[in-house]
């Protein structure tokens, strides 16, 4: 048609001046089309260094996408946890774990069961369940030993893979497992030191530093061990904190629970009673009762308590245990651990005053600790004057271990309450110190509880040489609201050497039983005491604390207590 | 063998003197990369949809034929022929265009498709070259017959297209169409004032697609700057090169392909890239290069305009898209969903190149005597 159109055109006279002005757009054509030739060409080139440039000079460097990858989401081994001595509590260690794409997997039946031939733990009908969902991944097992990996390989099974990990690993699993602590199987720190300095351990490289000394760590466990198996306790919970900066060097909660397979243990294992257990204390409270009355100036150790009757107050009857029944001083009241006589002492100064210095103490309070397993104290509310007698020997109020150790230690140092810590504290660091009581009151608490272990209830606590000082308690147990008598916690408070606090200590049994050699008595003095006799040598060695003559006349003197009536 | 066929008037023989057997050589070894490609790269997408590995492969392979049957069909027609089949190609395919906008099928946010029984075709892949023909036969009918507003016409029939195409949403295919058109126009004559003044609309153009369209805006800020968004594919897909080097890893060694969705079309040159190294990459880009440079070169001594303008647009639209889905993955450019002529998968995409280089073939045969071509 447009032949036909052109012929029917060529009739017309402009012909050859059309001819002429084709011609002219033809040669204007050549020319831009070379310019375009010229372009493409150039593109072209520059594509064809590109490519070279990308293959082969940029050859076997970095791939940018893992490196970006890394950046995004660069995943930092869990910090160590090291003890006060730098020995490893929790360190991390890489192994792989196995996953598969079921949609690669040529025999999932055939996969299934040699996966579970080769590997202990793998359930080869639950594998096989997974190997046939439409997912693309499915864990097969976590945490492989390098033996299991190879072994996995020499499978030649396709659409298996390793993702590599961390698995937390504690050197000292059971030992220190209510500190430490453990980690899920994503490496999130859920109980103990791993929960509470969960965001340091992950953020950080730097080892967290624990005030803990494993070595004793490991003697208290081991005599804390010998006393419930030798008193079949149900438990029983110890801890040695450093009288003048608080650190806790040490701390023990029976039964425990290995770290490493915390699935394993029991609720009861997991439970870490010194922090999070609360308890009536018992007569070891009856500290506080004195060191009250001697701060307020409402006794002195010239002053007679009547311990010849029980008080009775409403319906309640106040005994003693083993009492005198008479006429009393007040060390003797003490150091026979009084009842009766502990609470006239309490009347003496009123429940206003026992309430105020007992949260001086931080007992009313939950205790602050590096340590998310914290028991917050059952105080009784309102206060009345029956809690302030039951309070006064230790009971209808419980507080952890831990804020026990802390209130005792404070009326032992000088008179200064230190937060317990289970940091280490770095050489001269400042750490907040509150005094709670003068240093006189403090003294005089020293000379009473060292009176306790040389002629009182806790004699058997005598370490010859480390002078130890200290109060026993019995608390019965309370169980839904009625007091057992044979269900009891026996404890022992105290510190070494008396003369100048360095270490404080306190012990508790849970529900020992008396023994033939106990002569039938499953009290802190019989249970508790007897194993603070074998610790205290055994961390003074440890700690390079030589034993020191006990009679020198100094010593003698600084510890005089007139405990006699003087008629 | 040859010889003999010299004095052959058989169509064949006729055509096997004429066409310009380097081109047509260089395009089957595209399309012999494209089947190798095919295989290399289809199989890790296929697995990934829950298809049979094969499932891609078979289909290409059903295809290659076709298209090298058409593209030799196609190349045997006579200038006038190809305008003919340009016009009603377009007509057609200008009509599926707007078919899809009522029965259209929607893949991945755009309606481009239509079914035909199990196949679907994308129409404005033919609108392409059979608009550059079309083009080409208006501007150069204005030219020797003044009275014939060919350009208008063009212009007009332009502008309908593109108003088509971008309601698509297809930004690389407006793209493409404009360069060709506007590449046509300027070798058709167009003064040197509209040029400029085309230029800096075109460029005005882009920056308003830049504002209008969210995803253009989007794939050319994470161009200017990496860590603006996810520039995954992309890195991946340079990636994929430094993997290859020289040599490549070897056929089926990549992994580029089981980690990019588009491996098989807008990336199959990072596969061939990880695959089969620089080597097999350089060939891709020099074949690319013989056949848009030896047209060209043949052009400069072609007498006839309209048979310049349309095989000019037609390389033209064939390196411009080359160009621009290696310069994609090769990060060069912007990335940019087009697919490498001949090597990437995908049906329409095959044929409608295969319609074009047959069209550039047939009309960059030799003629004999000074005939106009059409």
């Amino acid at each position: 048609m447009a032949t036909r159109l052109s012929d029917v055109l060529s009739f017309l006279p402009a012909r050859l001046k059309i001819e002429g002005s084709a011609k002219q757009t033809i040669d204007v054509a050549r020319n831009r089309l070379l310019v375009g030739g010229i372009m493409f060409a150039l593109a072209f080139l520059v594509v064809g260094f590109r490519v070279v440039d990308l293959t082969v000079i940029n050859e076997g460097r970095e791939p940018r996408l893992a490196n970006a990858h890394r950046l995004t989401t660069l995943e930092m081994d869990r910090a160590d946890i090291v003890d006060r001595n730098d020995v490893l509590l929790a360190t991390s260690l890489r192994t792989g774990s196995l996953y598969a794409n079921p949609r690669q997997l040529l025999d999932p039946e055939d996969a299934a069961r040699r996966l579970a031939r080769a590997l202990p733990g793998v359930n080869e009908a639950e594998l096989l369940a997974r190997f046939r969902s439409e997912r693309t991944f499915v864990w097969v097992k976590r945490s492989l030993t390098p033996r299991q990996q190879a072994a996995v390989n020499r499978l030649g099974i396709p659409g298996l893979f390793f993702q590599r990990e961390e698995r937390r690993i504690y050197p000292h699993g059971q030992i220190a497992g209510h500190i430490t602590g453990f980690t899920d199987i994503d490496n999130r720190g859920i109980a103990g030191a791993e929960q509470y300095f969960d965001e340091r351990l992950r953020r950080s490289n730097e080892p967290v530093q624990l005030a803990i000394d494993i070595r004793a760590q490991h003697i208290l466990r081991e005599e804390l061990a010998h006393q419930v198996a030798e008193f079949r306790a149900i438990g029983g919970s110890a801890m040695v904190m450093d009288s003048n900066n608080g650190e806790i060097l040490a701390m023990v909660s029976l039964p425990d629970f290995d770290s490493n397979t915390p699935a394993l243990a029991s609720p009861e294992a997991r439970f870490n009673r010194n922090t999070l257990g609360v308890y009536e204390m018992g007569s070891t409270f009856k500290v506080f009762t004195f060191a009250a009355a001697l701060e307020y100036g409402t006794t002195n150790f010239n002053a007679v308590y009547d311990a010849s009757r029980p008080i009775e107050i409403g319906r309640f009857t106040i005994h003693d245990f083993r009492g005198q029944n008479r006429r009393l001083t007040m060390p003797e009241v003490f150091m026979y651990s009084s009842n009766i006589g502990t609470v006239r002492m309490a009347m003496q100064f009123g429940r206003e005053r026992q309430r105020e210095f007992l949260s001086r103490l931080g007992l009313t309070r939950a205790a602050q600790f590096e340590l998310p397993e914290i028991g917050p104290p059952i105080v009784p509310n309102p206060w009345r004057d029956i809690n302030m007698m039951t309070v006064a020997f230790g009971h209808g109020m419980a507080v952890s271990p831990l804020q026990l150790i802390a209130a005792v230690n404070a009326s032992v140092n000088g008179g200064l309450m230190v937060r317990p810590t289970l940091l280490r504290r770095p050489e001269g660091a400042e750490f907040p110190r509150e005094r709670v009581m003068t240093a006189q009151t403090s003294e005089q608490m020293r000379r009473l509880l060292r009176l306790v272990v040389e002629r009182g209830s806790a004699r058997s606590a005598a370490a010859p040489g480390y002078l130890v000082g200290g109060k026993t308690g019995t608390a019965e147990k309370n169980v839904r609201g009625r007091y057992r008598q044979n269900a009891r916690m026996s404890l022992f408070a105290g510190a070494f050497p008396i003369t100048a606090p360095r270490y404080s200590m306190l012990i508790i049994l849970d529900e020992p039983q008396a023994t033939a050699r106990t002569q039938g008595f499953a009290t802190g003095g019989w249970v508790a005491a007897p194993m603070v006799a074998r610790l205290v040598p055994r961390l003074a060695a440890l700690w390079g604390l030589p034993p020191m003559d006990e009679t020198q006349p100094q010593v003698r003197q600084q510890l005089f207590v007139n405990a006699a009536l003087s008629r | 063998m040859m010889i003999s066929l010299r004095s052959e008037t058989s169509v064949l023989g006729r055509w096997w003197f004429t066409v310009d057997r380097w081109s047509l050589s260089a395009l089957f070894l595209l399309i012999a990369c494209g089947a190798v490609l095919a295989l290399a790269s289809t199989p890790a997408i296929a697995e990934r949809l829950g298809l049979d590995p094969f499932y891609f492969v078979r289909r290409q392979f059903a295809l290659l034929p076709v298209a090298a049957l058409s593209l030799i069909a196609v190349s045997m027609l006579t200038p006038k022929q190809v305008r003919v089949l340009a016009l009603f190609g377009f007509l057609a395919a200008v009509a599926m265009l707007a078919l899809t906008f009522f029965i259209g099928v929607e893949i991945k946010g755009a309606r481009r498709w239509i079914n035909l029984g199990g196949f679907s075709l994308q129409p404005s892949e033919f609108v392409k070259p059979t608009f550059a023909v079309l083009a080409a036969w208006l501007f150069a009918r204005q030219r020797r017959h003044p009275g014939f507003h060919g350009d208008a016409i063009a212009l007009a029939l332009f502008a309908g297209v593109i108003a088509l195409v971008l309601r698509q949403p297809d930004v690389g295919m407006a793209l493409v169409i404009t360069v060709v058109f506007m590449a046509q126009y300027f070798l058709a004559g167009l003064r040197m004032f509209w040029v400029t003044l085309l230029a800096a609309v075109g460029i005005a153009g882009g920056v308003g697609a830049y504002y209008v369209f969210p995803h253009v805006a989007s794939r050319i800020n994470r161009f200017l700057d990496p860590n603006s968004g996810d520039t995954y594919q992309v890195n991946r897909a340079q990636d994929a090169f430094s993997n290859g080097g020289l040599f490549g890893r070897g056929p089926g060694e990549g992994t580029v392909k089981s980690v990019l969705p588009d491996a098989h079309s807008d990336f199959v040159f990072a596969v061939a890239g990880e695959e089969f190294g620089l080597i097999l990459c350089l060939i891709i880009v020099g074949l690319f290069t013989f056949v848009v440079l030896r047209g060209f070169a043949r052009m400069l001594q072609e007498n006839d305009l309209f048979v310049m303008l349309a095989v000019s647009g037609l390389l033209t639209q064939f390196g411009l898209q080359a160009l621009i889905n290696m310069g994609s993955t090769l990060h060069l450019m912007p990335t940019k969903g087009m697919t490498l002529p001949f090597i990437s998968y995908g049906g329409s995409s095959l044929l409608a190149v295969s319609l074009a280089m047959g069209m550039m073939l047939a009309l960059g045969r030799k003629r004999f005597g000074a005939g106009e071509a059409a």
